[in-house]
């Protein structure tokens, strides 16, 4: 009695009724998919996005060029050169970060003794060039000083994991 | 031989072995601070504590045990020692917790990061956190000079420093004051440690206290390239460690070689690397309308050629500096005798040596020092000609007490000397015997007379060589020939390439002029092209109206006066053979290329060949050191020095040349240690060293 079935399902277009329910199902159950760049999607603390250099509150930097994340990092990105600056203290005179090499791993994150080096949670720095993509140390700090807040709030999150 | 058992395991070995090199000849490491092979035993530092057996019930420090002291088993077992029991792993960690008490946690920032002893040992005896909360001990830095930066509160007491400044150095101004947790090293008052072998301290130190100051923060040890390679400051050929990072040679280490530098440098060997990146040549210069401008390497070779080819064999010569290995000097001379010329000589200060291999060689070897029981040092400041022989001395000395004698002006030597005044023609007397210095020497078993360059430059350095071969002979200083027999004549060398220079020859030829020939023909205008090869220390004024041609790698004397500059690679730069004071040859690796256009010395050399149409008959190295090895054989035998050549009176008659011995008094023939060589000049650590060591005293007595 196969064929009344099909014919009873065509005549009372069953099919049709019940993709109109999917349809009106999905429509109004909650959007999987948000307006991006007017919305984002929520980062977990341990987010490892763009690079940046951090402060201590008195506006000293904190990298102190132990160039631990300079010999970590598998892809061989970072490139530092130090010597000892007028008040006889250890400090970066280069510290370059190559974007394009790097893999995020966040390896140097992790070597970083005094948490100077971080990937922060800006996932947003596509560029035009190439050259705009071999960070240098300026470039790191202006990023340290804009996400310091993030960076500050996120390593507060992560401490009692580690 | 005194049987021990460690870890279970019988060896032999000597009764006089401290438990420590014992557990060594076992194989078995054990751990250590203040314990080192050539200094003396302190034992204060505790980490290597081993558990013997039948002793007392506590762990012993074995740096300070002989085994033939141990106490052998109830039925005449030998001792046994355990270096691996619990109780020796916590009396360890014991140990390692009090080290680490005071020393700061400050490994990001340490230099010494990466090959610290204490570093290491902890990740194998440290525990992860500290069980106190209490204070910890600061320390104010101490002025340790120019060369040694101070971390004071990093360091552990081991005395390493103080003993080696006491007893290798020679120095006592090292030392420390207050007890247990109040001690200090200090350099009592603040002020430079007056030696050529001060930086070593630096590798003595097993923690941070001690770095280097020109390297400091400069780089890590893993991110440096290590080249092993012979030192060319002086002529003892010291073996040394290159780091080098890019192009650039960051710092300098000792390697160890018991036959030549033991495990020591000179601090001009180790600090004069910031000078091969200064004031270098790194182009061809051509000299037009008087001002040196920059060319190509093709115009450069056109004037020189121009120059060649109008210019008779008679009116060339080439002199050759004191930097440079074998092969330039080699390709040099057979570029030049392939012209015809016979004005060719590698002894920039006239030094009259020369001839019979062993008459210029020093003889005895440098380990042979210590088998010496009397030694003469005729018109030679070791101290600064060679500080690592001067430091043999003192180290046989110390041990032996041995008479040593000196005439020429006094220097403190950091060991007793007699003086024997600073007039030459005593040398006559004592030669004959008339001298009552003769019978000390005489009656020595193995006497040994060392002659510097200071005395055989003098215009009657010809005699007083002579006059030293026959004391020599008078003396019995020569013995058998061959590897066991003694040969007490020595001559101390300052410049690195002048023995493999003389070696291959490169000294006037038939009818040739020597260096004060050349100069003296140049300023007449009867020499009219002349070929430095690295040669600065000669007088440029006088060169006259010359065609000069300067090759070399940096621009010093030779360079400003030159019209034609050749650019050439520096000591670290070029693959090379140097042959040491006492005959022993010894390969350099290059660590870094030369920079810009500047090329290996052998090549230019070999690129002029080609541009004259005679091509010199080696294309690469392995060509041209098989020539040299054809036309010199010994210098086929790597790292052997040249043996005793024996009592050969045809040998010995013919050393120098007879003449009357002035009385005039000596000068030493380096005024400053720290600025000797067209590197050193351009090196600010140097400079800086010479400031302050030689052109400042410092006034001790004042304070």
């Amino acid at each position: 009695m196969a064929w009344l079935d099909r014919t009873a399902r065509s005549i009372l277009l069953a099919d049709f009724a019940s993709a109109f329910v999917l349809g009106m199902r999905y429509f109004f159950s909650p959007k999987k998919t948000i307006n991006y760049p007017f919305e984002k999607g929520p980062l977990s603390p341990r987010f490892r996005g763009e690079h940046a250099l951090r402060r201590y509150a008195n506006g000293e930097e904190r990298c102190i060029a132990c160039k631990l994340c300079e010999a970590i990092c598998p892809a061989q990105a970072i490139t530092i050169e130090a010597e000892p600056r007028d008040d006889g203290s250890r400090r970066t005179t280069r510290y370059d970060i190559d974007m394009m090499k790097c893999i995020y791993c966040g390896f140097c994150q992790e070597a970083c003794p005094v948490d100077a080096i971080v990937e922060g949670p800006n996932f947003e720095f596509a560029v035009e060039t190439r050259e705009e993509l071999m960070y240098d140390k300026d470039k790191l700090l202006a990023n340290g000083d804009r996400w310091e807040r993030e960076i500050a709030k996120n390593l507060e999150l992560d401490a009692p994991y580690r | 031989m005194t049987k021990i058992i460690i870890d279970g395991q019988e060896i032999d070995v000597p009764g006089e072995y401290s438990l420590l090199q014992a557990c060594e000849a076992a194989g078995v490491e054990v751990p250590r601070f203040c314990f080192h092979e050539r200094l003396s035993i302190a034992g204060n530092c505790r980490m290597c504590l081993v558990e013997v057996k039948g002793g007392p019930p506590k762990p012993v420090a074995s740096c300070a045990q002989q085994v033939r002291d141990q106490r052998p088993g109830p039925n005449g077992e030998p001792p046994v020692v355990i270096t691996n029991s619990p109780m020796v792993k916590k009396a360890r960690e014991g140990v390692m917790e009090f080290l680490l008490l005071n020393h700061p946690l400050d490994c990001p920032i340490c230099d010494q990061g990466g090959e610290c002893d204490l570093q290491d040992q902890a990740m194998g005896y440290g525990i992860d956190e500290a069980r106190t909360r209490e204070y910890r001990r600061g320390v104010t830095d101490k002025y340790m000079g120019p060369l040694v930066k101070t971390q004071m509160t990093r360091c552990i007491h081991c005395t390493r420093c103080i003993r080696f400044s006491a007893e290798v150095a020679g120095v006592d101004e090292i030392g420390a004051i207050g007890r247990g947790e109040d001690m200090e090293i200090t350099t009592y008052l603040e002020k430079a440690v007056t030696s050529e072998l001060s930086a070593n301290i630096i590798d003595l130190c097993p923690v941070g206290a001690l770095t280097s100051k020109p390297y400091a923060f400069n780089a890590r040890p893993w991110e440096l390239r290590k080249t092993e390679s012979i030192d060319a400051m002086d002529a003892l050929g010291a073996n040394i460690r290159i780091d080098s990072r890019g192009a650039e040679v960051l710092r300098v280490l000792p390697r160890v070689n018991d036959d030549v530098n033991e495990e020591w440098i000179s601090d001009k060997t180790r600090f004069v690397v910031d000078g091969l990146g200064r004031q270098r040549l790194d182009k061809p210069y051509v000299r037009r309308d008087g001002k040196l401008k920059p060319a190509t390497w093709q115009e450069a070779f056109d004037a020189i050629a121009d120059r060649i080819k109008t210019t008779k064999p008679e009116a060339m010569a080439a002199i050759v500096g004191d930097l440079v290995s074998v092969e330039p000097v080699k390709a040099l001379k057979d570029l030049m005798t392939s012209l015809g010329v016979a004005s060719l000589d590698c002894r920039q200060d006239g030094a009259k040596i020369g001839g019979a291999r062993a008459s210029y060689l020093f003889n005895s070897t440098i380990a042979g020092i210590e088998e010496a029981d009397a030694i003469l040092l005729v018109g030679t400041n070791p101290r600064w000609e060679a500080p690592l022989i001067n430091a043999r001395i003192r180290k046989t000395w110390l041990r032996s007490g041995l008479p040593v004698a000196r005439i020429g002006a006094p220097v403190d030597l950091t060991y007793d000397v007699r003086e024997l005044g600073e007039d030459f023609s005593i040398l006559s007397g004592l030669a004959d015997g008339s001298h009552d210095a003769f019978q000390i020497l005489k009656d020595a078993k193995r006497p040994l007379l060392i002659v510097g360059m200071s005395a055989l430059s003098r215009p009657d350095g010809a005699a007083i060589l002579a006059a030293c071969a026959r004391l020599a002979g008078a003396t019995g200083m020569i013995g058998p020939e061959g590897a066991e027999g003694w040969c007490g004549f020595n001559v101390l060398h300052s410049a690195a390439a002048r023995v493999g220079a003389l070696d291959i020859g490169f000294l006037p030829g038939a009818g040739g002029r020597d260096v004060a020939g050349i100069l003296d023909g140049a300023s007449k205008g009867e020499v009219e092209l002349v070929w430095l090869l690295g040669a600065d220390e000669i007088d440029t004024a006088k060169l006259g109206n010359a065609f000069v041609i300067y090759q070399g790698s940096h621009g010093d004397a030779g360079a400003h006066r030159a019209d034609v500059i050749l650019p050439g690679a520096a000591y670290t730069e070029e693959d090379g053979i140097f042959v040491n004071l006492e005959g022993r040859v010894q390969a350099a690796n290059r660590a870094v290329f030369p920079p810009g256009e500047a090329r290996e010395n052998w090549k230019i050399v070999r690129a002029v060949s080609g541009v004259l149409g005679q091509p010199l008959p080696y294309d690469d190295l392995k060509a041209l050191r098989a020539k040299l090895v054809a036309d010199v054989p010994h210098l086929a035998t790597f790292d052997a020095p040249a043996g005793s050549p024996g009592a050969d009176a045809a040998l010995w008659g013919n050393v120098g040349a007879a003449g009357p011995i002035g009385g005039a008094p000596l000068a030493y023939a380096i005024d400053d240690f720290y600025l000797t060589n067209p590197i050193a000049r351009a090196s600010r650590t140097m400079a800086e060293c010479s400031k302050l060591y030689v052109k400042r005293p410092l006034a001790v007595a004042a304070e």
